[in-house]
Formats: C-alpha cells, structure tokens, sequence
C-alpha cells in the first residue's frame, strides 16, 4: 500500500479488489453467456470470440509499447472490451469485423482519450455503433446454420408472435453473447453476489422499459409482449455488463437512479418509434455522454452544507 | 500607415512570405481550425474538397484585394458589414460562374456556396490582414490561404474517400476483397480524418520545434510571437487591441 497517494481511476474506495480481479471477475460472469453462443451458434463463434479478443489486447498492448506508456493489459479490461464487443457480434461476420471492431473500441475509444478510467463511452458498444454504422448489412445479418430470418424482436416489430420460452433459453437469432437471458442472468448473479454491480442501473433500466413498453407499446399490459421485449435483443447484456461499466456511469446514486431511467425511455423511443427494431447499444452510448451531467446535478450536499439555500 | 506596411513587406518578399504562411504555418484547417462547417460537410470526396477549397480560394483572393483596396475609405465602424457586403458579390458572382460552368460540382457543393460568405477564414483575413496591407501582399495572402484550405479539404476528402468508397478523385484503387467503411463517408468519419490529419500535422510540427524552430513565433512573419510582442503598433499583428488608435492617425 505504499501508492496510497497515487492518483487513480474510480473508485476510491478503499479495499482488497484490484482492477484485475474485477475485470476477471466480469470475464467469468460473461463466460456463461459466451459458452452458451458457442454452443448455440458452433465453433465459428468462438473463432470469432477468440479473434476479438486477442484484437483489443494486442491493440492495447501496441499503443502503450509505441507511445512507451506503461502496459496495461495485464488487468484484463482489454479482455472485457473484446468479450463484450465479439458478444455483440452476429456469427455471420467475418473475422476482421473483430479485429476492426476490436481497434476501433480500444485505439479510439479508449486509448486516445487516456486509457483506463478516462473514457467516456463504454469501448465494446462504440466499435458496435462504429460497425454498424460502418457494415450495416454484415452487422444485421443473423443468418447462420442453426437460425435463419428475422431476430424475435424484429418479428415483434412486424406483428409476428414469438416464444417465449425460446428466447428466454436462447434458442433463437441474434448476436453471439445476446440471446440467451438465462445465461447472462447467471453471469449478472456472479457479479451482483461479488459486490461487483449492484442493482440500481439494471434495475431502474428494466422496470423503465417494462413500464414504457406498457404505455406506448399498443399492446397495453399484454404479458407475453413486455417479458419478449425485457428477454429479447440486447437489453439483458446491456443492462448488467455495459450500463454498469465503472468508468462510463455515474457515480452517485441519485445519478444511477436517473441513468437507469433515461436509458430505459431512451431504449423503449427507439424500439418502439424509431426505424430498427434494437437501440439498447445507441441508448447506452448516449446515456454514456449525459453523465457528467447527472453526475453534476446529483451531487450530494458536502457534510455541513444545506439546510438554508446558500 | 500603407508606406511603413509596404516597406517591411518587401524586405521579406512578401509573395512566398504570404503563400507559405497561407499553406503550412498558418493553415487555416490544420492550423488555425477556421472554416470547419465546409471543411467537415463537404469533404465527402477528394474532388469535392478540392472544388470548395479553390472555390473559397478565388473569393478569399478577390475580396482580399478589394478589402485591402478600399481600407482607407471604409470607416472602421462599419467594416464588417462592408467586408460582408464585397464577400457576398463575389460569392454570388463565383456561385453563378459555377453554376453556368461545372454544374456537377455546383450540385455538389449546393447549399455550401452561398454559405461562402460566413466562412470564417474570409472574413478573418478581411479583418486580420487585408485592412491593414497593401494590395499585392493581401491578394497573395488570399491566394496562399486559399491554397492552404484546398490542400487541407483535398487530404481530407481523399482519405474520406478512400476510406469509405475505395476510391481517390472517382478512380478505385483499393483491391476488390476491400469493404467500404462507410462511416468515413458520413458526418462522424468527417470528425475522424480531421482529428487525425491535424494530429499527424501536429506531429510534424512539434519534430519542427524540437529542432529549434518555433513554429508559433514564425506565423507572425517576423520572428516574433504576436501574443507576446511588445510592438503593439506593428502593421502584421495579428491581435486586433490597436485597431481603435490606428484609425485615429488615419483619420
């Protein structure tokens, strides 16, 4: 402990976890969703899974070598921006839609803003939008051997029925790491259960687009219509892994509370009102730019302030 | 005033002076960050930011000259809206000849024409160099900026384009396996080349001063520093605190 003066990213709280063991703790709480999408979708996406990965670390690792920065890849977040990035990946892309995306989220998003703690959009979801925004049709083509046509939201969006079960198991299209809620809702118990995450952003997020959906969904408190919205597409991963990232929320509570909720509107306009069927990653990049706003309308009261309006 | 101006001028030739100051020490996209509402919009392709680049470079000259013409008889109150009023006929007339002449980049550049006319690079100039020049060194200001800015949008749209389209000026260069980024092609990929360009720029710029050379005393074509020089009376500074006094002597 003899660093205690150094300056470092959030938290500050003092205790025995590290970056690394956090990081790693996300990488096992992730393992489940990953291990079920290569089950489900073959060995293409691990392939797939493996090529990102080893993009962001070896991104990471080349930019600190050339710029002479101290390495940094040993606390494993380079490995939760690839396991995140290479989940939200269908597993019709081609490899260097990994390696690409994988550059893109640590070399811009990450690197040139000053690495670890310093960005302020959540890596895995900007090389997301970047490829989508980029191979639109690589991006939204779920067809592979196991699954083909429209991915359950998209046929909800079209009026088509789904099931339920299906998706709440897995067993449908989408991204690699996406579709199964089970899976991730066991990775986000291991989190929840090591004090990694707490429940206030994935909360507030859930209930909000629950509530949303109700209201403006045109379907009123139809059961099977809001359960496929909270277990299909993106929303589950999002919620635990990608709203919850340490360094791209807020940090007061209050803050959380408004984060969850606008996250949860902003997810519900576009799934809803706007042209594509998914918007949980572009909700959460936007809610990722208004945090230093709530963060500078939730601050607390310093001890001894308040009371009288100063 | 004009008799000390031309003076100085020619002991330090003031064509080349001008015209590389316009390209590289103080270009306008790189350098002094002026003029990004063209420079993001319509760099979508290398020949696009060439035609918008050597577009404004003719109005830039003209009303450069006319500006640097006409800077005694323009009362000092009123110059903006008279420097407005000269850049907006030339917009108009260059906008016409484009518009008679190469349609396809007139359609191309639309409603970013007219807009020549808040370019904030022309009326910089206006303000910060022709009203207080002669003729021939504020035309070959307007000429060397003008040039500056061509270059810069040229590199950018190229980039854009090869980027987004596999293509440079139309010809397609990239090997067929290659998967146009089209992002490059929209607003963000604008964002992208311009921080990049400037960064390498920078680069470049900061090897320079590490050899000795600063580059931010060169841009005042003297040697000095404007911001710290005590000449406050100079003809070329380029901080505009003086203006007010410099008139008074002329009137």
């Amino acid at each position: 402990m003899s660093d205690l003066m150094k300056v470092s990213s959030n938290p500050h709280v003092r205790s025995k976890s590290t970056t690394a063991s956090i990081m790693l703790t996300v990488v096992i709480a992730l393992l489940p969703a990953a291990g079920f999408g290569i089950y489900n979708f073959g060995p293409k996406a691990l392939l797939l899974i493996l090529v990102t990965v080893a993009s962001t670390v070896a991104t990471e690792f080349a930019f600190e070598k050339i710029c002479k920065k101290k390495i940094t890849i040993g606390d494993y977040s380079a490995v939760v921006t690839g396991l995140l990035l290479a989940l939200n990946l269908p597993v019709s892309a081609p490899w260097w839609i990994g390696v690409v995306g994988g550059v893109f989220a640590i070399l811009v998003v990450k690197m040139l803003f000053g690495g670890i703690g310093q960005n302020f959009m959540n890596p895995a979801l900007g090389a997301r939008c970047f490829l989508l925004i980029s191979f639109t049709s690589i991006m939204t083509n779920f067809d592979c051997d196991a699954y083909t046509g429209a991915t359950p939201l998209a046929a909800l969006k079209s009026g088509e029925s789904v099931n339920i079960l299906n998706m709440v198991i897995g067993r449908t299209a989408g991204t690699i790491g996406e579709t199964s809620m089970i899976a991730i809702v066991i990775g986000a118990c291991i989190l929840i259960l090591f004090g990694i995450i707490d429940l206030r952003i994935p909360g507030t997020y859930i209930v909000t687009l629950a509530v949303f959906v109700t209201l403006f969904g045109g379907r009123g408190f139809n059961w099977p219509y809001i359960s496929a919205h909270l277990s299909g597409g993106g929303l589950m991963l999002g919620a635990f892994f990608m709203a919850t990232d340490y360094v791209t929320r807020p940090i007061t509570k209050r803050g959380q509370y408004v984060f969850g909720f606008l996250l949860g509107v902003l997810t519900g306009i576009f799934r809803i009102f706007g042209p594509s069927a998914e918007g949980v990653s572009y909700a959460i990049i936007i809610g990722n730019l208004l945090v230093p706003l709530i963060e500078k309308v939730t601050l607390p009261k310093a001890f001894g302030k308040g009371g009288e309006k100063a | 005033m004009s008799q000390i101006d031309e003076k100085d001028v020619k002991r330090e030739n003031p064509v080349t002076e001008r015209l590389i100051n316009g390209i590289v020490k103080e270009n306008p996209t790189f350098v002094l960050m002026l003029g990004m509402c063209p420079t993001l919009a319509v760099t979508t392709s290398a020949i696009n930011g060439l035609g918008m680049g050597l577009t404004t470079m003719v109005v830039l000259a003209l009303s450069n000259v006319f500006i640097s013409l006409l800077r005694n008889i323009i009362p000092d109150k009123v110059r903006i809206p008279a420097f407005i009023v000269i850049i907006a006929s030339f917009v108009t007339m260059v906008e016409l000849l484009l518009q008679g002449f190469i349609p396809f980049l007139y359609d191309a550049l639309g409603i970013y024409i007219p807009l020549i006319v808040v370019n904030c690079i022309i009326l910089g100039r206006a303000e910060a160099y022709a009203y207080k020049n002669p003729v021939i060194p504020s035309l070959f200001d307007g000429i060397g900026m003008g040039l500056g800015f061509s270059v810069a949008l040229t590199c950018i749209g190229a980039v854009r384009e090869l980027l987004g389209a596999g293509e440079i000026f139309g010809i397609h260069v990239m090997p067929e396996s290659f998967v146009p980024v089209s992002i490059f092609i929209m607003a963000p990929g604008a964002f992208f080349v311009l921080a990049l360009l400037t960064a390498i720029q920078n680069k470049v710029k900061i090897a320079g001063e590490r050899k000795g050379k600063d580059m931010s005393k060169i841009q005042s074509g003297c040697g000095n520093d404007c911001m710290n020089c005590a000449d406050t009376g100079c003809a070329k500074r380029l901080i505009d605190e003086t203006k007010g006094e410099g008139d008074k002597k002329n009137d």
